[in-house]
């Protein structure tokens, strides 16, 4: 049952453009897809090799940047970027970890958090390269949303593909191995310096080429937009969470979930409900947070028996003491 | 050249001498015993083996080689497995995972891995429990998983951090059957224990410590009635 029904929501995902004409559905599509590629990434560091990421806008501005630079600078198609943006990224990931895997505890989240705020920072001061709060400018290449909306469809599938990949390997084992006791890993012949690295450096790609796509897709990104702490950071957090963290489809149905809401609150649930709702979105997700991890610690995905309980009364079966049963 | 060797090994923390200039050496195929009053430092022998914590100074030999310096995954590369006195169960993996994540020390294919597990969960007769998550295990299975996890990784010295300690009669006796076997199978052993029913039916040689610093190596006889160990124990009279 659940295998057809994933089997259906790709069958769906793909035949989307076919049936709906609408640009405005198709972008916020388009946006769910891109947030399934960063969702997945941070998972796949946070979630399965626990390293929490507080600034993975750090990777997402730098494949913006790199995808925005090779128009402005080097005059070429901002679809280079597509190709710069992820080992761009992997580049600030590897300094990253070179620095703060060796040490232990919350120096990685930390920093994290403050490289964010300074590539922010410095994207907006350096005018010279980077045009600074004028943001860079490109003109898109399709008009129409429909390539754009595979492209995406195929990042994410290539993605969430990848990540499912690694799970199943060494790699993956390796991760979890570190997440659940890093000294127990290291008695077993883990590195967890060098594991931790690789976790970062995968999920530092994809988020850097889904901050490539961003470039093309919108034409426009400014420092503030794809180094932003709430719109980025912890938005991958949130679909992670929302989604179901450590779980591979977890990411993928937060993503739909928080885009989603995230579009609600920005348009007034479309007009229906007094404008000032638009401004407590932040405090609805903060509320939303409270409430997933105090009732579904596991996600939706995680805790599907336990939702879908609600609204056919069925109560989850109580998991029993002396047998798997 | 010696199989195993700890050549005037101390460990300072701050101003706290915990090792304090110990030597021995274990022969291949050898199960050594290393026991000594609570807080005696023995642990912390397995942890500066490991590379767990850096020594302060002298040397470890592992067949000609040395292994302080190197880090902790290297010495498990290198062919010392160890398991832990408090247990670390990777908790949200199941047992079959577990000891999977450790085989891949030698491999990197998934079905070698599952295979090679497998046997090792096979030899240390937990075919039974393969599929259970680690965090449920009762206290007896745990201590056995670990070893069976630190077999997987291959080792030609197998470090056992007090593996009998918390469990029931019955599991002690069986627990003293597979190490039995884990010898036979060619493995040289080094164990930490307090139960002295179990040192004195395993080890052909005992080292006994107290304050980190050695007080009597010998037989498991000579070491049960040498005056000085008994003291340390049980205290002067």
């Amino acid at each position: 049952m659940a295998k057809y029904s994933k089997f259906a929501a790709v069958g769906l995902l793909l035949a989307f453009p076919l049936l709906v004409s609408s640009d405005y559905y198709r972008h916020i599509m388009i946006l769910a897809l891109m947030w399934v590629v960063i969702g997945s990434s941070w998972n796949l560091l946070a979630g399965y090799t626990g390293q929490i990421s507080f600034g993975h806008a750090i990777f997402f501005g730098v494949g913006a940047y790199s995808a925005g630079l090779c128009t402005t600078k080097l005059g070429i198609s901002a679809w280079w970027g597509m190709l710069i943006g992820g080992p761009m990224a992997m580049l600030f990931g590897f300094v990253l970890g070179a620095i703060c895997f060796r040490l232990r505890g919350t120096y990685f989240n930390l920093a994290t958090l403050a490289l964010a705020e300074i590539l922010r920072l410095v994207a907006k001061s350096w005018v010279s390269l980077t045009e600074g709060m004028m943001g860079i400018l490109t003109i898109q290449t399709f008009r129409s949303k429909v390539p754009y909306y595979y492209l995406a469809f195929g990042i994410a599938a290539l993605c969430v593909f990848a990540i499912w990949a690694i799970i199943r390997s060494k790699w993956g084992y390796y991760f979890v191995a570190i997440r659940e006791d890093q000294d127990a890993a290291e008695h077993l012949g883990i590195s967890a310096f060098r594991y931790k690295s690789i976790s970062l450096l995968v999920s530092s790609f994809f988020t850097g080429v889904a901050g490539a796509f961003y470039m093309n897709y919108m034409g426009f990104i400014d420092p503030d937009v794809v180094f932003s702490l709430y719109y980025i950071s912890i938005m991958a957090i949130l679909v992670a969470i929302i989604g179901g963290a450590g779980m591979i489809w977890g990411p993928p149905v937060g993503a739909f979930i928080m885009v989603l809401l995230q579009e609600l609150f920005r348009s007034a649930f479309f007009g229906y409900l007094p404008k000032w709702i638009s401004e407590a979105h932040a405090m609805a997700f903060g509320i939303l947070v409270i409430v997933v991890i105090r009732f579904m610690a596991n996600g939706v995905v995680g805790d599907w028996v336990k939702l879908s309980g609600l609204f056919t009364r069925q109560k989850a079966p109580i998991p029993s003491v002396t047998s798997g049963n | 050249m010696h199989f195993f060797e700890v050549r005037r090994l101390t460990k300072a923390f701050g101003g706290l001498i915990a090792v304090n200039d110990l030597t021995f050496q274990v022969e291949e195929g050898e199960i050594y015993g290393l026991i000594g009053p609570n807080g005696s430092g023995k642990t912390t022998v397995f942890n500066l083996i490991t590379g767990f914590y850096p020594i302060t100074s002298g040397a470890v030999l592992f067949r000609g080689k040395q292994l302080n310096g190197i880090p902790t995954w290297k010495v498990c590369k290198e062919g010392v497995g160890r398991t832990f006195q408090i247990v670390k169960p990777l908790r949200r993996m199941t047992v079959l995972e577990n000891v999977m994540t450790s085989a891949f020390c030698r491999t990197s294919n998934t079905h070698v891995a599952r295979d090679k597990a497998l046997e090792v969960l096979h030899f240390c007769e937990m075919d039974k429990k393969i599929d259970f998550p680690a965090k449920g295990l009762t206290i007896g299975d745990r201590k056995r998983m670990e070893i069976a996890r630190a077999l997987a990784t291959a080792p030609k010295l197998l470090l056992l951090d007090e593996t009998m300690a918390g469990l029931t009669p019955q599991e002690q006796y069986e627990g003293v059957e597979l190490i039995k076997k884990i010898r036979k199978s060619g493995i040289t052993i080094i164990i930490v224990e307090h139960i002295m029913h179990v040192i004195m039916n395993l080890c052909d040689r005992i080292l006994c410590i107290n304050y980190g610093q050695e007080i009597v190596k010998g037989s498991p006889s000579e070491v049960a009635n040498n005056q000085a160990v008994i003291e340390a124990y049980l205290g002067k009279e």
